[in-house]
């Protein structure tokens, strides 16, 4: 019934403002969201109360870092790193730098990563949130780049990672060199590994492409985001090759776990105390703190 | 020469596959099938061969020059299944201290149904962290087409080389110009602007070597081109396997870290 009400309203994604510090979630200008899932269409304030999850089809809405950020981590226990890394042109594509200035206006990101230091339940570890704001948190230099320094660093300080993924692919305006970051993301990931640390995957909307085929994909424990998608190649290019329509189902976070590739569902409300648990597991005093 | 030239050359209907260099590469080959786990992959080709007498494992992406041998080898696009027998194969090689030769020539890994249920992001992924640390010497060749994470999973290695008129990018030109321009059309304009050409990778620092070809591109002298390359694995080979394992995987770790543009 609410849809039918109002579904002229329609959700300007344009409309955000910036970043207001009133409580954990932007709010948008909307007074109704559109849920880009099942179309159904709710108050704005209902939205963003249930932290962004559309309460019809559990669709998890894409979140800011920052909201992220304040969904997971202790208060203020984080310490950024690499606040400043910019992106070059390397193949001299037109207009690029201009829209990541535009972009760095928007949102306040560099880029569309934020890595750095924290603790999640009292448990100190090394965090990366990517934000889909910017260019659909595609992977270039400098994702790449701070995706290595982070877990370089969590390795030399024997430190477990913590990475929330979300990304539409390789960033092409990067050309050869955004590719070459897959490789170098993968072999920062191998050393961590090999040193015997923890890395937990949690995979957001929409983690696909080049991302999805490098970092994201070698977690030792692989969380997903209800609804969320997860897959290599896109939808339509498989539908084009295929010539037919593919089940709605298909690359979802449910789809992903039926096949084996993913250890745990994880909604939203439960995520922070889930990675606080399984990284107090991993912990070398947790047998000590369970006996108190 | 413009990229858009080298495309047309690698594009040549009989321009020499994996399958017409391996008996003009190696004295003997045999060649083994299947990745343990769920099948084996046409476009994906491994096995043993003896170069200048030395043993050492070949992984290779096939193309075919006809519709039947397209059809056997998926057009070169790999499954997750070829992912996982060149994972299987490469930690053989590494058991027996034999260092492996990888050929790259595929358009990108497969697009489908089967791909993402047997999770292709997971098997180029791992393929890369494995070869990143395989305790072996890891040579890659780029044949012709070296297309995105697909090609890149057999790239992981200590030097890559490129046949001069390959072509190694993060993406189709013509996929490039239909999302960035949205205009398929400017296939030309993406290509040359791209900066995927042999030449550019050096200057990248991606690629290490340019195998020459005969004139005209290696279909003209199929034997000679495979000459070229086998001159190149005889040269570069014993220098790899000189090198300390630990100071290999070091160099093999920087040969990728060190890529990438931005400014502090
Ligand atoms: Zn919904």
């Amino acid at each position: 019934m609410l849809q039918d009400l109002f579904s002229k309203v329609k959700l300007r994604t344009s409309s955000y403002e910036r970043p207001r510090r009133q409580g954990k979630m932007e709010i948008p200008k909307d007074l109704m969201y559109k849920c880009p899932r099942c179309g159904k269409v709710i108050f704005m304030e209902e939205f963003v109360q249930s932290n962004k999850v559309c309460p019809y089809c559990e669709y998890h809405a894409r979140l800011t870092a920052q909201e992220r950020i304040h969904l997971v981590v202790d208060n203020f226990t984080l310490l950024k790193y690499d606040k400043g890394m910019k992106s070059q042109n390397p193949i001299q594509f037109e207009g690029y730098p201009e829209k990541l200035y535009y972009l760095h206006r928007k949102t306040g990101l560099r880029d569309a990563i934020i890595t750095g230091e924290c603790t999640i339940m009292g448990q100190r570890c090394c965090i990366g949130v990517m934000d889909t704001r910017f260019m659909m948190a595609s992977m270039g230099s400098v994702v790449g780049e701070k995706v290595t320094r982070l877990f370089e660093r969590a390795t030399e300080k024997k430190l477990p990672v913590v990475l929330f993924t979300a990304s539409g692919g390789a960033r092409m305006q990067e050309g050869i060199l955004s590719l070459m970051q897959m490789a170098k993301t993968a072999g920062a990931v191998a050393r961590h590994s090999r040193a015997g640390l923890l890395y937990i995957t949690v995979l957001t909307d929409p983690t696909t492409g080049g991302v999805t085929a490098s970092f994201a994909s070698l977690g030792d424990i692989i969380l997903a985001e209800p609804k969320t998608l997860i897959g290599f190649a896109g939808r339509r290019v498989i539908e084009g090759t295929i010539k037919q329509r593919l089940p709605e189902d298909f690359q979802s976070a449910e789809f992903a776990l039926q096949h084996g590739f993913v250890d745990r569902i994880v909604p939203r409300d439960q995520l922070r105390r889930t990675i606080g648990q399984l990284l107090r597991l991993h912990s070398q005093t947790s047998g000590k703190e369970a006996d108190q | 020469m413009t990229a858009w030239e080298h495309l047309q050359i690698v594009r040549e209907k009989n321009r020499p596959t994996i399958r017409d260099y391996l008996p003009l590469l190696f004295e003997e080959f045999v060649e083994l099938h299947g990745d343990r786990l769920y099948g084996d992959d046409g476009a994906i080709l491994g096995g043993i061969g003896r170069v200048g007498g030395q043993p050492v494992t070949v992984i290779a992406q096939v193309k075919g020059r006809d519709l039947k041998e397209n059809q056997q080898s998926n057009f070169a696009m790999p499954h997750p299944e070829g992912y996982r027998k060149a994972q299987r194969l490469a930690r053989q090689a590494e058991k027996f201290h034999r260092p492996v030769l990888c050929f790259i020539d595929t358009p990108g890994a497969y697009c489908g149904v089967g791909a993402e249920e047997r999770g292709q992001g997971e098997a180029i992924a791992r393929s890369m962290m494995e070869f990143m640390e395989l305790k072996t010497p890891v040579l890659s060749i780029v044949l012709g087409e070296g297309g995105s994470g697909g090609a890149l999973a057999l790239g992981v290695c200590d030097q890559l080389a490129m046949m001069e008129h390959a072509l190694y990018s993060v993406i189709s030109p013509r996929g490039f110009a239909s999302i960035l321009w949205k205009d398929a059309s400017k296939e030309q304009e993406a290509a040359n602007l791209m900066r995927i050409t042999a030449e550019d990778l050096v200057r990248f620092g991606v690629a290490e070597t340019i195998i020459p070809e005969p004139a005209g591109g290696a279909h003209m002298d199929p034997e000679k081109a495979a000459g070229n390359i086998r001159a190149y694995i005889l040269e570069t080979l014993p220098k790899y396997m000189q090198i300390p394992i630990a100071k290999l995987l070091e160099n093999r770790y920087d040969k990728f870290r060190k890529v990438g543009a931005f400014t502090e």
